[in-house]
Parts: structure tokens; sequence; C-alpha cells
């Protein structure tokens, strides 16, 4: 374990719960916050101490907690609106280093944006993206996305009528903003592209992009046509 | 100036009411009273008799808009007309939500004028220096009765 910190976990629910014991384990110091006087009782039995019964988004509750020492301040309660807040008030009162708010309801997400609540996660479109990567027809998946860097990692099959099957990567004229870095294809495992590699249908290439390109880089590496 | 609906009279605005309990009603039914344009958002359908208590119309036939929704969806909020809106007022019964979209109404709608209802006076004292205009009833209340147990005192 490289260093200790300190944790604050808000809402001792399934995510809370799982989540505090983990962190626990791993070696850190963890207060979990639940306002729920019956769940508060049960997680108690097995984090004792290192729960408090309370409303975290009264700031006194928080500064019981001694949130102005906290490294890292995760908000995983039931509530979008409850997440949000303590997240800014940690954040932005409190000056909390680090925060985490989980959004329940993934149409939320633009008001998580609004407010500078980051980073956020989202079970829904965790499990969204799952899917989608299982189920490659959807067209370009996330792979990888650091909004703050402006950069991200997508894949995306390469369909029969893709406008690039048969093509040489050293022919490609890529939207500005995006680079092919690698190649997945049935037999021959993942490989790093070279000029001569010749795309395929069924291929699923990998491409690092500014987010303002995703559109380009999809209608680049997707069907010819539409009658054009 | 009102970016609003058709305005009855010059000095006429468009106000938006997320939360109509006793306070948003009230609130509400005056504005409309005064002549300006009334738009309220309540999760609850039932809002809208309590809208119409002491109106000889119904709330739509006295010139009011009324929409069901929930106040952070923001197909609601469009429906509800915020992005003409002169003012906003969130007075639903949570203050977080309170605190939320009377952020989202000023920065995403550029709402001119914008008052949360926050009943914490914590919370109401940080996010008024934040920005936000808030009215606190338990800081009212407070002193209110601090004066009045403080007379009681000075008597005897």
């Amino acid at each position: 374990m490289a260093d200790r910190k300190y944790m604050i976990v808000i809402g001792a629910g399934k995510v809370g719960w799982n989540l505090a014991r983990e962190l626990i384990e791993k070696g850190n110091e963890v207060t979990l916050i639940e306002n729920n006087r019956d769940s508060y009782l049960t997680v108690e039995q097995e984090l004792e101490h290192g729960v408090q019964y309370g409303d975290a988004s009264e700031l006194w509750v928080l500064e019981r907690a001694g949130i102005s020492r906290a490294d890292m301040v995760i908000a995983v309660t039931g509530d979008d609106e409850d997440n949000m807040l303590i997240c800014q008030v940690a954040k932005e009162k409190y000056l909390v280093d680090r925060i985490i708010a989980r959004v329940n309801n993934p149409r939320n997400r633009p008001h998580f944006e609004l407010l500078g609540v980051r980073p956020y996660v989202s079970a829904t479109d965790l499990i969204l993206r799952v899917i989608e990567h299982e189920v490659p027809d959807y067209g370009l998946v996330h792979l990888l996305d650091l909004p703050e860097e402006r950069l991200e990692i997508i894949e995306m099959l390469l369909t029969d009528d893709s406008r690039v099957h048969g093509q040489r990567v050293g022919d490609l004229n890529m939207p500005a903003g995006s680079l092919l870095i690698s190649v997945l294809r049935e037999g021959e495992g993942g490989f790093v592209p070279g000029p001569d590699t010749v795309l395929e249908a069924g291929d699923e290439v990998l491409a690092v992009l500014d987010p303002s390109v995703e559109e380009d880089l999809k209608a680049f590496f997707g069907p010819d046509g539409n009658g054009s | 100036m009102s970016r609003g609906t058709p305005s009855r009279s010059i000095r006429s605005v468009f106000v938006v009411i997320v939360g109509c309990g006793r306070v948003g009603s009230t609130v509400a039914r005056s504005m409309l009273r005064e002549g300006h344009d009334v738009s309220c958002l309540d999760e609850d359908p039932e809002v809208h008799a309590r809208l119409e208590v002491g109106l000889e119309t119904s709330w739509e036939d006295a010139g009011g808009q009324f929409t069901v929704g929930t106040a952070l969806e923001t197909d609601a909020l469009d429906a509800a007309g915020v992005e003409k809106a002169d003012a906003f007022v969130a007075s639903t019964n949570g203050d977080n939500t309170n605190i939320i979209i009377a952020q989202i109404a000023k920065r995403r709608y550029n709402v001119p004028t914008v008052v949360a209802r926050i009943l914490d006076p914590l919370r109401a004292e940080w996010y008024e220096k934040q920005g936000v205009k808030t009215i606190c009833p338990t800081n009212f209340a407070i002193r209110m009765l601090e004066e009045e147990l403080m007379g009681t005192a000075g008597d005897g």
C-alpha cells in the first residue's frame, strides 16, 4: 500500500458499504456517512466507529467527519441532487482535492458537468458500455475517456461496406486530431498497423482522438454511401 | 423588459416557479394577480388544485401555466418555459434540489433573476456567498423566536 489516505464515503447503501470495506482493506482511513438510522445501525455492527450517522448535505456533519483533512470525498447516495451538492461543497468550500460522484439517472449527467462535479460514475452507463463492447454493431465504443485532457480512445468494427475496407493504412487520410493506434483481427490478435497494413472488414480498429472529431471519425470508418 | 410570452403590462415578467407547496403556490397566485405571467412546475399533479384555491376560474383561465414533472428533468424545465423566464423560483421541499436547480436555471438557461428557498441556514449562507440568491425561512423563524424570548426575559 503506497500511502494511507483519508476518504469520506457518503451513502451506506450496497455501493457505499462495499466501497468503504474495500478502501479500508487497502489500508485507507475511511469514514462512511449514512442518514438512514436503520442502514446506519446495520453497517455500524461491522464498521463500528468507521460509520457516522447524519445527513452529509448538512455542512456540520461533513465538518464533524473531518472533511477539511479529507483526501477524497466519494458521494454514492441514491439521490443525484445530494451527490452533486455534497461534491460541489467538498470541492469548492472545503477544497477537497479529489471527489467522485455517483450518477443514478444518466439523464442527469449534463447537470454534473454544468456544476463541475467530475469525475462521476454511472452504473447504467458502465453496463451500456459493456453491452456495446459485447455487441459491437452499436458502432463506436469508448474504451477510455479523458475529458479534462480532451482525449479519448475508441474502438470501431469495420463492416463490409466500410469506406476504408481494403485500403492501405499509409493511404488513409484520417481526420485531423485522430490517430489509428491498433487493429484487432480475427486469428491474428491485436497489432500496431504499419503503412502497408490493409484494413479488412471484420477488423476492430482502435484510435486515439480529440472528442470533437468523434463524428468525423465515425463517418470515416463507417459505411460508404447513403447515396452519396 | 420581458423575454416571456405576450405581456399584459409593460412591467410584466415571466416567472417560473418550481415546487408549488404552500409557499410556491401562494407566490404563484400573487404574481398572477399582479399581472405577471406565471408557469408552475411540480411533480405532483394534485398541486394544480392547490393553485386554484381562492380563484374563481381555473388556473389556466386565470392565465397560469402548469407542468407536471421532476425539477431536474431538462424536458420538464423546457416545457415550463425556463429558457424564456425573467425570474426563476426554486421552492421544492428539498434544499439540495433547490440549490441544484437554481444553479441550472442560472448557468444553463441564463435566467436573470433566480431565487432558491433553502431551509438550512448553513447551506443558505454558503450558497448566498457563491452568488445564489437564497431565502432562508428558518432564519426568519429563529430571529422572531429569539426576539420574542429576549423580550420576555427583558420584561421579567
